[in-house]
């Protein structure tokens, strides 16, 4: 586990292991545990708020709050809290278009 | 035939749905946004999660055994649509977003049992990583099997202060310290009310017993001035009896109880009733859960009840609907509406011993965020509202001042911003009603694939 861990593991999962790719990096993730549980299991932030720069690390934790959205490729966004990890996802804390929809 | 169309798959909704399957000329559609049945309760913990939930709820694991029995009893008998979203409701058609995209649904009867999320105020440094709302903390540790962090600070009004507070110890989690903004003498006041369920109650306080056995420092009746850290929480500062205290911290977890996903009710037209005393709207039903013109709601949604009277608020409105289509009813409401009637005036009592903190947004400083989705801090709103010929009106705010019309659609800033116009322009949300956001397609952000082509109402 990384220094500066937000999240922090007390239930093991049983899952198959696989890589998940961050932003270039390769995770060691658990198949079908949320890929917010994986970014802060290993950091302090998810991404950095498009107009205030401050860091952002989610909230709700319950796919409402949308303060988790993280890039799935350069067309899709997605909640990290509510997107399982699948094997060789991928994906970017930071955009690389513009904006989606509201 | 005609189709039932369940939004929903909490206790309200499956508690609806095992009295609707299996009746003829009746077929049950039945669509969760969730990876698992369950709703905010019952959340399962994910298949390769090895929790031990018997250590984590303790006397709650038998509801938990009960509920999964019966959903592996409901669900095969239905139409399951897991991993859909409900985007919109329109002219009698559901317009979802599943695994197979983008899809429409039309019904005869419409159950909308959509369940509550938490009710949150801005707290200064509330955006900061490491600062979470209550619900998801537990939502995290029951699904992911993670804490929110090793030194969580548990702060707010809300039943789940001490329940939650009390999972996160019982998982190995050190629990800094219980900050409850509702004076004791409130929550004496309760009791009364309180002992409709007299063994609810003794949990209740069983739950505080033990994190007072376990040394956690409990706290009643503070204010929560800031969440202070460098880029991440490490440090809660309050207020209690006219001192200024601070408690280190790597997370806090906070809240203020629950407010009802009414969105879908909105755009289905339903009426809506101001609770004067919650100071916030909910979909107007007529007891059963009948709204008119074929929609229905159950649950957290309808009014604020909890899992137990989620249930039978579900099973009375499956009655209302059989009884709508003329079709023979299985039971009689009247043990539903009775236990129902217990369970509300319970919860009356839990409004008034975690008692929503309205005044707590007029002492909010203009730095403080207000939309944490779109940047917008309480002095930009403040100094809109306070501008010749600015709104007066929540919604009209949002327009002038981008509050509330970020991804979240004002879930997380709405309560503050009615609270903060009201402030501004001298209503008392009682004679007058706070306002209210109002619901807007598609109720929560879609991917853009999965919207190209398509119409956006
Ligand atoms: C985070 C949280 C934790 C709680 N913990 C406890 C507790 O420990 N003990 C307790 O007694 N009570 C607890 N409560 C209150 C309790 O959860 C509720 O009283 C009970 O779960 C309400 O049941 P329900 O069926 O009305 O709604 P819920 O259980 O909230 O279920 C609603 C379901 O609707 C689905 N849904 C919502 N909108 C859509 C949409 N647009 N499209 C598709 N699906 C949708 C959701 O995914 C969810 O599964 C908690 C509430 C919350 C919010
Ligand atoms: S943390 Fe709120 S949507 Fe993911």
């Amino acid at each position: 586990m990384d220094e500066g861990a937000q999240f922090h593991r007390v239930f093991p999962l049983t899952g198959a292991d696989c890589d998940v790719w961050v932003d270039g990096r390769r995770l060691k993730a658990r198949r079908g545990q949320s890929l917010l549980s994986l970014l802060l299991e290993h950091g302090g932030r998810v991404r950095t708020h498009e107009r205030t720069g401050e860091p952002r690390a989610g909230f709700c934790l319950m796919g409402a709050c949308q303060d988790c959205w993280v890039w799935l490729s350069p067309t899709q966004r997605g909640r990290a809290c509510t997107t399982p990890v699948e094997p060789g996802m991928r994906c970017f804390t930071r955009s690389p278009e513009a904006e989606v929809l509201p | 035939m005609k189709r039932v169309a369940i939004v929903g798959a909490g206790p309200a909704g499956i508690a609806a749905a095992d009295l609707l399957v299996g009746r003829a000329g009746i077929s049950v559609t039945l669509i969760d946004e969730g990876q698992q049945p369950g709703g905010q309760i019952f959340r399962q913990p994910h298949p390769g999660l090895a929790t031990d939930m018997k250590r984590l709820l303790g006397a709650g694991h038998a509801r938990l055994e009960r509920f999964r029995a019966l959903c592996s009893n409901v669900l095969p008998q239905l139409d399951y649509r897991p991993r859909t979203l409900v985007w919109n409701v329109f002219g009698g058609e559901l317009m979802t977003l599943g695994e197979r995209g983008v899809d429409s649904l039309s019904y005869d009867a419409l159950l909308i049992a959509t369940g509550a999320t938490d009710r949150v105020l801005p707290v200064e440094g509330w955006t900061m990583p490491g600062v979470y709302t209550l619900g998801g903390a537990q939502i995290l540790l029951k699904e992911q099997g993670c804490l929110i962090g090793r030194q969580v600070v548990f702060c707010g009004a809300s039943p789940l202060l001490y329940l939650a507070a009390l999972q996160y110890h019982r998982a190995g989690g050190a629990v800094a310290a219980v900050l409850d903004t509702t004076p004791i003498a409130a929550k004496v006041k309760a009791i009364p009310r309180l002992l409709a369920l007299p063994g609810v109650l003794k949990d209740g306080l069983s739950y505080m017993a033990a994190l007072r056995l376990a040394g956690v420092p409990i706290v009643g009746g503070v204010t929560l001035d800031a969440f202070v850290g460098e880029g991440r929480a490490a440090e809660v500062r309050y207020r209690a009896g006219g001192q200024a205290h601070a408690v280190a911290c790597d997370a806090v977890a906070y809240g203020f109880g629950l407010r009802p996903e009414m969105q879908l009710a909105e755009l289905a037209d339903c009426a809506l009733r101001y609770d004067s005393f919650r100071r916030q709207w909910y979909p107007d039903h007529d007891g059963d859960g009948r709204c008119g013109h074929g929609v229905y709601v159950a649950g957290d949604v309808a009014q604020m009840g909890g899992a137990e009277a989620a249930g039978h608020s579900g099973r009375l409105a499956a009655l209302s609907i059989l009884a709508d289509f003329g079709l023979e009813a299985p039971a009689s409401p009247e043990p539903d509406r009775a236990a129902l009637a217990r369970q509300l005036t319970f919860q009356d009592g839990l409004g008034h011993a975690f008692a929503w903190p309205a005044a707590h947004v007029a002492g909010l400083a203009d730095e403080v965020m207000l939309c944490r989705c779109e940047g917008v801090s309480v002095g930009e709103v403040r100094r809109g509202l306070r501008s010749d010929g600015g709104p007066q009106e929540a919604n009209r705010a949002k327009a002038a001042t981008r509050c509330g019309m970020g991804r979240c659609q004002g879930r997380f800033c709405g309560s503050a911003l009615a609270e903060l116009v009201a402030a501004e322009t001298g209503a008392d949300g009682v004679a007058r009603p706070l306002d209210r956001l109002r619901a807007q397609p598609p109720i929560k952000p879609l991917p853009i694939s999965a919207v190209a082509g398509e119409p956006l109402a």
